[in-house]
């Protein structure tokens, strides 16, 4: 029999030369009459060691990384298909600690399996979620999505299970299931690298979502920035019903369900759900008021249950193992698990899964090894462009939903990302104003205009006109963004600026940069 | 992009024709009008309008709302460079001052008929390896000045 290698697809592993890897082994197996089978997975999510090459032996998986096309030859040499040593050999895969320090839950198929393979999918414990809520009345499945106290993955972490009551309690013809795979924010990758891994698992949660609410169709809305993981989730839909898992018979029984992926169109808005809605209905994606909430009044004006990728992609490991063996996971009132993404300066950036109140010094330090540039680290920015950043004394805080929101920060989608000492946070926060002037939707006045005026002000203080004086407006004028803003982006956008302020104020009192003589 | 066809009414009505039926028919369009064409021709406006029943300007709207559609075709090629946190924090800005000082190119002003077009994109969903890019579509990480070079200098050498 062949010996199977895993050369992830995952496009971030494509990023640093997977493909090249891939046709390299395959030519030099070829030159030395060797018979391998080379298996493209999803990634595990160390990305530090990507393009990450495992080898299946007796002794299960073996990992060697990071590969260059021109390591191969030695790998080869090394005899790397019976586990050889090599100088880049990091022994069994499961044993590398970044991966076995983690409790995969969400993630613990992702990187293993053949991503659109549905026999894959279902010798790792696959479709067993479905098929238990298949068995289940819809409102038994909903109270065990509330049992589980799982909370929206996306950001707000609103809990999924009252969402999902609400919309089985409406009355309506059609209701809709929507994803949101918007996953705009700098730092986050998880989404994406679910969808390229392991796409079965979005689809069934999707499915147990519908057969819980009484929807027959979904949408899943893809950024644009993300045309692997579009194609990637296409092929698996198209598997998917082919296999029943979708179609009028899910899996034979009564329950209809179908789903369609739409692609964006470059706009970080649309990550907001009722933007979102609105640009699925085609029209520009601008927010809505809300009431009428989604679930009552969503797309098409039908209820609709509209959720991030993770939090869909958590209800099969529910179903299968109860609401209550999930809730036993986290701390306080954040249960169950978090896939953390490490980003930015940092030694070892990748996916890390681990039950909610872990602390932002676990992740940055202890997976993550410090900074890349091996600078000192100054600064660590914690729920994306929306987030705080906070400084090396607040590194201890838990992250929960609770606990951030103490620490003046939020989690969000759980991005990480970590700066070294060259940060500016005057720069950072008047980036945090410049983006969400060019991402408003326009829809209310505070984020449209005070996005801009806030650019303004921040340039001023940094230029070191009237500070004492700017500083004031700058902090009221956050005040009005947080308090009069329709959504989240204008509501949020105070957040990094304010926690530039308070944590590194020496940022805006520095000497201004001259100008240089014409 | 290479392989993108010269604007054709014809074939614009067509795709407008499939795709009209489809809930929330705009978006859709649009993607199919740039994929074909490499960008959303202003003729193209009115067709949608009327197949859609929607006014003119509703549709310009639309198109103008979304960063992605281009208003006019690029024939080079195009690398979408990340200038988000996480590729911050990994010297993008280098980058794009490289890309001034060296090549002369700034993000989001190059002429239709460059050889590179580089577009300003705000995460590719590659943070853990920044600084990240894509080049006509395939993803680049741990982007750097060597690398940059290399892609000006392709783009450029291209016949």
């Amino acid at each position: 029999m062949s010996v199977k290698v895993f050369i992830p697809a995952d496009s971030a592993a494509l990023s640093v030369g997977a493909e090249r890897v891939a046709e390299a082994i395959a030519a030099e197996a070829r030159r030395r009459g060797l018979d391998l089978a080379i298996v493209r997975n999803g990634s595990r999510g160390l990305f530090w060691l990507e393009p990450l090459v495992e080898v299946e032996t007796a002794q299960g998986r073996l990992a060697y990384g990071p590969i260059a096309p021109g390591d191969v030859v030695s790998l080869f040499d090394a005899g790397f298909l019976d586990g050889g040593a090599h100088p880049k050999a990091f022994g069994r895969t499961e044993d590398i600690a970044y991966l076995k320090n983690q409790q995969r839950m969400l993630f613990a198929r992702c990187g293993i399996i053949q991503p659109l393979s549905i026999e894959d999918y279902r010798a790792h414990s696959g479709l067993k979620g479905l098929t238990r809520a298949l068995e289940m009345e819809p409102k038994a499945i909903v109270e065990e999505v509330v049992a589980s106290g799982l909370r929206g993955r996306g950001g707000a972490g609103f809990p999924t299970g009252i969402k999902w009551r609400t919309v089985a309690g409406a009355v309506a013809d059609q209701k809709y299931i929507v994803c949101n795979a918007d996953e705009g924010d700098s730092g986050t990758f998880a989404d994406r690298m679910l969808m390229e891994g392991d796409p079965f698992t979005l689809i069934e949660g999707m499915t147990i979502a519908a057969v819980a609410v009484g929807a027959t169709k979904g949408f899943v809305y893809i950024r644009s920035e993300y045309p692997h993981a579009f194609r990637t989730f296409e092929a698996a839909l198209e598997k998917a019903r082919k296999a029943g898992l979708l179609g009028p018979r899910i899996l034979g029984s009564n329950h209809a369900f179908d789903i369609e992926a739409r692609l964006g169109a470059g706009a970080y808005i649309c990550g907001e759900e009722t933007s979102l809605l609105e640009s699925l209905e085609g029209r520009r994606g601008q927010v809505r008021a809300k009431p009428p909430l989604p679930a009552i009044k969503g797309l098409f004006g039908q209820p609709t249950a509209i959720n991030n990728v993770l939090s869909f992609a958590s209800t099969p490991w529910i179903l299968e193992h109860g609401g209550k063996a999930y809730s036993e996971f986290g701390l306080g009132r954040s249960r169950g698990t978090q896939p953390f993404q490490l980003a930015g300066n940092v030694r070892r950036g990748g996916l890390v899964e681990l039950a909610l109140g872990a602390t932002i010094r676990r992740l940055v330090e202890d997976f993550g090894g410090g900074t890349m540039s091996g600078r000192k680290l100054r600064a660590v920015q914690v729920g994306g462009p929306l987030g705080s950043y906070f400084p090396d004394s607040l590194l201890d805080t838990p992250l929960d939903y609770e606990a951030m929101l103490a620490a003046k920060g939020m989690l969000g989608h759980g991005g990480i990302v970590v700066f070294d000492d060259g940060v500016d946070l005057a720069r950072q926060a008047r980036f945090a104003f410049e983006f969400c002037a060019k991402e408003s939707c326009g829809k209310c006045t505070p984020c449209r205009i005070g996005s801009v005026r806030g650019v303004e002000t921040v340039d001023k203080i940094i230029a070191g006109v009237d500070r004492g004086g700017n500083l004031a407006l700058l902090r009221d004028l956050c005040t009005v963004l947080t308090d009069g803003s329709l959504c989240a982006l204008g509501g949020l956008t105070p957040m990094p600026v304010i926690s530039a302020l308070d944590n590194f104020s020496e940022d805006f009192l520095a000497d201004p940069p001259r100008v240089a003589a014409e | 992009m290479t392989g993108a066809a010269p604007w054709d009414v014809a074939l614009a009505t067509r795709i407008i024709e499939e795709g009209r039926s489809r809930p929330g028919a705009a978006l859709p369009i649009l993607r199919a009008l740039q994929e074909c064409f490499g960008y959303v021709d202003k003729a193209a406006i009115p067709l949608i309008a009327t197949a859609l029943n929607i006014s003119k300007a509703e549709v310009h709207g639309i198109v103008s709302f979304y960063h992605d559609f281009r208003p006019t075709p690029v024939d080079g090629d195009v690398l979408k460079l990340c200038r988000a946190e996480s590729c911050q924090a990994m010297g993008c800005e280098d980058l794009v001052a490289h890309l001034a000082a060296e090549h002369r190119i700034e993000p989001d002003k190059s002429s239709p008929g460059a050889p590179l077009h580089v577009e300003t994109v705000y995460c590719l969903g590659n943070c853990a390896l920044s600084p990240a890019a894509l080049l006509n579509g395939d993803p680049i990480g741990r982007l750097d000045r060597v690398r940059i070079d290399a892609i000006v200098r392709d783009a450029r050498s291209a016949p």
